[in-house]
């Protein structure tokens, strides 16, 4: 798939920063602010994709970079459940899922106990497998449907 | 009312899109109004009359919040409809590449 | 005790994510990974089904009630609950064990064994469930697990079976969650025993009537009832075999049949009208399954619709004690209907996946699917010809197989009732099946002249270990399984769970506590 236009290459080299650390502060300020972990994740994969998208599948090897993306959402889920197991161990007696961290003031960035960690794991989740499904869908229509 | 009706409308547009529709594609863009509408639909119900969004801040004082519970669950069923959008589009463009054609009256190997 | 309910889930999908990172790097971590999971599963069902006395709440996260108002996700095990957590997680592990060897040929072997795992982690999540959105999530993981499962082998047939089946199962979960739409309108909560309790005091609204007809087209769909069973023959034949077997013996049961028990027994209050539109569906798809199966000479499309009819008997049975509910009529009847309905719900999963996976032990040494090419089988796979007959034997309700007592509990409790239509329908639609069975045993098995995989130079063998070990439990436990009428067998495991649906109303003062 070849890219596009030099002014679209030029623009998304300054603003696909600027759109990842803005899916990052939706992912981070969840707890206080609409959105959390799934929107955050969104808009971080599509950052990834306008990448992939400006500049054209021919320099990027998308074979490796569809398996790191798979391997990295397989991994979020498993800390997403490690976490959720933990509070067996360390909060009430053997209650899964409970919130075992402190829970601070209303307000404050660190607050409100593991529901910010659930927030991040669940936004690499996210970002990770749609940008998977991007990839594999990339990679059939380049290799097998020519 | 007639909010309910208009919801419950739109669903019934999805729903002859997947029935009477002859491409594939076509009817992907039905299943996925169909979910719009219900997703629709269920955060409509949780409307609370001069309500705000459903946050503490700080500084707040009594105020009337609108149902935040039909909201987590309008979240959920979206990550669903993507889920479901996703493989119906992945198994459909295996089917053009197989069969050469998105018409379903041609796709037909399966009888009886 | 409390503590090991949440691993019916956790540990399947922990598990088939560990599978999805290490089988890109290893191709046989997954088979054996995924048999250890199961074996532990099934070895934590039996530790229940000994240790509990009643019934078991969790509530997710340890939120307790708020001034009487359940906030929490509940995890209840009752005893219809345990019972249909035995039957997936054995039928599962057995399943599991067959495709050590069966899926060795083809090369995403990792990603199998990661949507099989995900798949029973839906199908624990929506029989351990109380709270109505819960049901919807795990039945939606478990749902499109099995849509991707169907289109395994990436060949033409399939690709479009399984289009077929996920159109057909998306728009049914939309109706489903619509439905659910409609209940939190009425009754401002999600809860399955709160719900309930905001029904009987708020009255018969007709939202509630509508959400109940919306929620039978969706679940009928998915226990494939007769008006919406145009996918069930496509998406089980063209599945793998063991995945058929899951599919055929325990999915339409634990999302279809379950659900539909769980919410018009403990949910909605018990009517008339509803409990005659499901005896009639479950006459419907039972006669009308087994005609449909009779003009069919593909091994795997037969069985498949001869899912449909025996399901048919299972909604029957149970559609029978609910009609005799409704009317207040005698209650040692529907204890007798309920657990003629549950009793075959369970042989309906060991027959039928046994008969899955022989049809798939004959694929795999003689690639043919259809009868009439394939025959004289006999003496070259020993193994695989007894545990079918042994299966063939009990769907047509010959004694001492299980399915004559589940059949004759059905049929007997039919008569009791006073409905003597349904029982002659009932003893008609078995010796029907009894022919069909007769025609797959000849033309597969027994036919002296030999098959065109004589012709073709094909040499057949006994199948490999792994798929011996797995269809011999199976026939043993045909066998086994008509122990359950010997009451103290039964009390352990079948008298819980039809005890839950009979004494319906109980369900709300055990989960919440007052």
């Amino acid at each position: 798939m070849k890219g596009m236009t030099i002014i679209v290459k030029k623009v998304t080299e300054i603003i696909c920063g600027v759109i990842f650390l803005y899916g990052i502060y939706i992912i981070v300020h969840g707890h206080l602010t609409p959105g959390g972990g799934f929107a955050g994740g969104t808009i971080i994969a599509g950052s990834f994709i306008l990448l992939v998208l400006a500049f054209g599948s021919e320099f990027l090897a998308l074979k490796k970079e569809e398996t790191g993306s798979s391997i990295l959402e397989s991994s979020a889920i498993l800390i997403f459940i490690v976490i959720a197991a933990l509070g067996m161990l360390m909060g009430g007696v053997g209650i899964f899922f409970v919130n075992f961290l402190p829970k601070g003031t209303i307000g404050q960035l660190i607050s409100a106990g593991v529901i910010p960690l659930f927030n991040i794991a669940v936004g690499m989740e996210v970002a990770a497998a749609l940008l998977t499904i991007f990839l594999a869908l990339l990679i059939y229509r380049d290799e097998v449907l020519k | 009312m007639i909010i309910y009706i208009l919801t419950v409308f739109l669903f019934l547009i999805g729903l002859y899109g997947v029935i009477a529709k002859r491409n594939l594609i076509k009817i992907v863009i039905g299943i996925a109004l169909m979910e719009y509408s219900v997703n629709l639909f269920l955060i409509l119900i949780g409307y609370v009359r001069g309500g705000t969004a459903p946050i503490l801040t700080e500084g707040l004082g009594q105020k009337v919040f609108v149902d935040p519970l039909p909201q987590a669950m309008v979240l959920t069923a979206i990550v669903i409809g993507l889920a479901t959008t996703a493989l119906l589009l992945a198994i459909a463009i295996r089917i053009y590449k197989k069969y050469g054609t998105f018409d379903i009256r041609e796709i037909k190997n399966l009888k009886g | 005790m409390d503590l090991f309910i949440p691993l019916f889930v956790v540990v399947p999908l922990g598990g088939a994510f560990l599978i999805a990172i290490i089988g890109s790097f290893s191709r046989g971590f997954g088979r054996y990974f995924t048999s250890i999971i199961f074996a532990f599963l099934t070895g934590l069902c039996i530790y229940f089904v000994f240790r509990i006395q009643g019934p078991l709440v969790y509530r997710v996260g340890g939120w307790e009630l708020f001034e009487k108002i359940p906030i929490a996700i509940y995890m209840v095990i009752d005893g219809l609950s345990l019972y249909l957590l035995l039957i997936i997680n054995l039928i599962g592990f057995l399943s599991a064990f067959y495709s050590i060897s069966y899926i060795k040929k083809f090369t995403a072997e990792s990603h199998y064994y990661t949507l099989f795992c995900l798949m029973t982690a839906g199908m624990n999540g929506v029989v351990m469930s109380g709270d109505l959105f819960n049901i919807y999530v795990f039945l939606e993981i478990a749902a499109i697990a099995s849509y991707a499962l169907v289109a395994f082998e990436i060949e033409k047939e399939h690709l479009e079976a399984s289009f077929k089946y996920q159109v057909l199962g998306g728009v049914s979960s939309l109706f489903i969650l619509l439905s659910i739409g409609f209940l939190y309108w009425q009754t401002s909560t999600l809860n399955i025993a709160d719900v309930s309790r905001m029904i009987a005091v708020g009255g018969k609204g007709e939202l509630v009537v509508f959400s109940q007809v919306i929620l039978l087209a969706g679940f009928g769909l998915k226990a494939a009832m007769i008006p919406f069973h145009a996918w069930l023959p496509d998406a089980h034949s063209s599945a793998p075999s063991p995945i058929s077997s899951m599919l055929s013996g325990v999915l339409i049961k634990a999302i279809g049949a379950y659900v539909i028990l769980r919410l018009f027994f403990n949910m909605f209050a018990i009517t008339h009208s509803v409990a005659m539109v499901i005896t009639v569906i479950g006459t419907l798809s039972m006669v009308v399954g087994v005609l449909l199966a009779i003009g069919q000479w593909d091994i795997k499309r037969l069985l498949a619709y001869h899912s449909i009819s025996q399901m048919g008997y299972v909604v029957l049975g149970v559609g029978i004690g609910m009609l005799v509910l409704a009317r207040n009529g005698d209650r040692a009847v529907a204890t007798l209907a309920i657990a003629g309905g549950l009793f075959h719900l369970f042989n309906h999963a060991v027959f039928k996946g046994l008969l899955f996976l022989n049809a798939g032990a004959v694929e795999y040494e003689t690639g043919i699917r259809d009868m009439k090419k394939l025959g004289g089988l006999a003496a070259k796979m020993p193994v695989t010809t007894s545990t079918s007959l042994s299966a063939s034997m009990s769907i047509s309700g010959i004694p001492p197989f299980n399915g004559f007592f589940s059949k004759l509990i059905i049929i007997i409790a039919a008569i009791q009732a006073q409905y003597y239509v349904l029982s002659i329908l009932a003893v008609f639609v078995s010796i029907i099946t009894l022919a069909s069975f007769l025609k797959v045993q000849r033309f597969t098995f027994f036919n002296k002249t030999g098959g065109e995989w004589e012709r073709r130079g094909i040499t057949v063998r006994e199948v490999p270990f792994s798929m011996c070990f797995s269809m011999i439990v199976l026939a043993i436990l045909c066998f086994l399984l008509s122990a359950l009428i010997v009451p103290s067998v039964r009390d352990v495991l079948l008298t819980p769970a039809v005890d839950v649906l009979v004494r319906a109303g109980e369900y709300t003062t055990a989960v919440l506590g007052y």
